[in-house]
């Protein structure tokens, strides 16, 4: 594994990685050329298939599969919206790979729409990126002076244009049909399934959406082939028929209570002590771990003897968790309360919340309620259980709810009570000496500042 | 009514115009059109909407809706000429953003989403900016800043003309 050299990240941090000049010197855009002269969008489909590449997004989902699910034969127009909504908390892969290699983004982006036979896409970004979203406009307008973007790209007949637009502080947007709903135009309530976005997407026209850092991989499984991408990672368990293996190389984000916290790239497969120990050098202020979000805070909590969980697709699954998600880990100290951790994520939720599922706005926000009453002092051991209420009930899942906002909401608390009960049970204890035992309805507190 | 002045420009009609051939409908240039306004004024006001959907063949209601959805714009009246925003999900949680909020809240005499009386700053909270290696970090309008100390942050306030 030591033999691995970064390759989505391998031009970050070089002087003047953002031009096309750069891209270009380091055979930027030979990918491209070669799909477009040599392959049909058909054959593209085939092999980014038979890579096994599965989308960065947080879902998972086989590229190449989803592609195959648009209609043949369309008469078009068919979309194709790049997700670059990026709000998970913990990730920000999809901001430096923007900020530093905008072309690696615009070439994989290209041959996918390629492959999709799209001739319209939507660089969809959040407006927090300002950096992100100049390095992108400029980029875009590079390669429609080079003829990578435009009419009849490089004499092969080929057509696209490519257009950034960009949200409005919003992590709903980042859902599929969010952001298909706030491209459109209206607020991102996210749509009920079926039909998928690849038969009625955007504009009621098939439409794909992928994560940046899955197109990112595109040109990479183009530029070095399929065998080198399958060459990395972990192939499918023998033991699980639904497991379509963990190929190719990943960015993982490593923040929190780490000396090194950053961007770093890595098989996958990785497991989390290992990306502490190897890239992150170690928790800080030479202090013991306690807990990591393995994925992003929508992917719940690894407890620190859980730490040998390997980061693929299906690793953080075998310990309870929601899954690999963005690969964001967040490391926290053997200092972390763990009332302080649920509060953050439920409030973050409950503010996130579209509100158009009940059990998810109601109880998004309920759960902030009680992790507030909880902290300050007015817990009591029935709130527990009325929290797990919570995050049993609400989610796609249960099938209570539209998107999969409300199971992201309910991960962190279903992982947080069953791993750490004991500590919010001596929390509750010792701050509310005479309440802690009661069960009759309490009034709510007034709350300030919450939402 | 009809001899109170438009509320957007000339320049802002035609920079929203731009957009049109983009999309495949016109209602698909709400948000470029609010951000355009926003950029301008700093805030978007009610008559600005109606503008804004007078443009783009909308019911007013249309547009407001949208622009009620997100956080991102103000209506009641334009934010200060610095809008700081200050991360508050886990990473920078972790490492002192609720402590840094608090902070700019008290020595701004601000709440989050209020703006200082001189008009120089709004105070915002954020959730995830996506720069988590950076924290706790604050985002200055169009300036990511990382590692934000107190007394930094004090320094950066100072700067803001
Ligand atoms: C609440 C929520 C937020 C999401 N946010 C993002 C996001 O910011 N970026 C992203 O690429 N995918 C996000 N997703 C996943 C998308 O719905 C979708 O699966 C993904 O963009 C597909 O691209 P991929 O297959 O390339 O991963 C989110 C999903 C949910 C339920
Ligand atoms: S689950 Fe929550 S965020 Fe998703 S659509 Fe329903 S209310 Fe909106």
């Amino acid at each position: 594994m030591s033999e691995f050299k970064p390759v989505l990240l391998a031009s970050v941090g070089k002087p003047e990685s953002h031009t096309r000049k750069v891209y270009e010197q380091s055979g930027g855009y030979q990918a491209l050329r070669k799909v477009l002269k040599t392959l049909s969008p058909k054959d593209v489909q085939e092999q980014t298939k038979a890579s096994g590449l599965r989308g960065r997004g947080g879902a998972g989902f086989p590229t190449g599969l989803k592609w195959t699910f648009l209609p043949k034969d369309h008469p078009g127009p068919i979309y194709f919206c790049l997700n670059a909504d990026e709000s998970e908390p913990g990730t920000f892969n999809n901001r430096i790979l923007m900020e530093d290699d905008p072309h690696q983004v615009l070439e994989g982006l290209i041959i996918s729409c390629f492959a999709t036979n799209s001739a319209v896409a939507y660089f969809y970004m959040r407006c927090e990126y300002p950096l992100a979203y100049k390095r992108i406009c400029q980029a875009v307008a590079e390669c429609y002076e080079a003829g990578y973007l435009g009419k009849n790209i490089l004499g092969s007949g080929y057509s696209l244009e490519i257009h950034v637009h960009r949200g409005a502080g919003a992590y709903i947007c980042g859902e599929e049909t969010g952001l298909i709903e706030s491209l459109e135009g209206k607020r991102a309530w996210p749509r009920i399934k079926p039909p998928f976005p690849a038969v009625e997407g955007a504009f009621r026209k098939p439409t794909v959406v992928n994560n940046v850092e899955t197109v990112a991989c595109v040109k990479h499984i183009f530029d070095r082939g399929v065998d080198w991408f399958k060459s990395i990672g972990i192939p499918p368990d023998p033991n699980n028929p639904r497991d379509a293996g963990s190929y190719g190389p990943k960015l993982y984000c490593l923040s929190g209570h780490i000396n090194k916290p950053g961007c770093y790239e890595a098989p996958l497969g990785i497991t989390v002590t290992e990306l502490i120990e190897e890239f992150g050098g170690g928790v800080w202020k030479g202090r013991k771990a306690k807990a990591a979000i393995p994925g992003g805070i929508s992917m719940g909590l690894l407890k620190e003897n859980e730490f040998h969980c390997k980061l693929d697709f299906n690793g953080p699954g075998k310990f309870g968790c929601l899954g690999l998600g963005t690969a964001a880990v967040v490391v926290m100290d053997e200092t972390v309360r763990m009332v302080d951790f649920l509060l953050n994520s439920c409030r973050f939720f409950s503010h996130e919340s579209c509100g158009q599922c009940t059990p998810c706005r109601e109880g998004t926000s309920w759960a902030t309620k009680m992790m507030t009453r909880i902290k300050h002092g007015k817990g009591r051991l029935k709130d527990l259980d009325l929290l797990l209420e919570i995050a049993e009930n609400i989610g796609i899942m249960p099938g209570t709810t539209i998107c999969g906002l409300a199971d992201g909401a309910a991960w962190p608390l279903k992982n947080c009570i069953k791993k750490f009960r004991n500590e919010l049970e001596v929390y509750i204890k010792s701050t509310n000496p005479s309440g802690w035992m009661e069960t009759a309805a309490v009034p709510a507190l007034q709350l300030l500042d919450i939402h | 009514m009809a001899d109170k002045p438009r509320i957007l420009t000339d320049e802002m009609i035609a920079e929203i115009k731009a957009f049109f051939p983009r999309y495949p409908s016109k209602q698909a240039v709400t948000l470029p059109a609010l951000h355009i306004v926003n950029e301008k004024l700093r805030y978007v006001p009610l008559r600005a909407v109606v503008e804004i959907a007078h443009l783009l063949e909308l019911h007013p209601s249309q547009v407001q809706d949208t622009l009620t959805f997100y956080g991102y714009f103000k209506q009641d009246a334009p934010a200060g000429r610095c809008r700081l925003w200050v991360c508050r999900s886990i990473s920078c949680a972790l490492r002192g953003g609720d402590e840094l909020l608090d902070h700019l809240s008290h020595s701004l005499g601000v709440k989050p989403g209020e703006t200082t009386a001189d008009g120089r700053i709004t105070l915002e909270y954020a959730e995830c900016l996506g720069a988590c290696e950076h924290a706790p970090c604050v985002l200055a309008n169009e300036k990511l800043i990382p590692s934000v100390s107190h007394h930094e942050a004090d320094e950066l306030v100072q700067t803001v003309k």
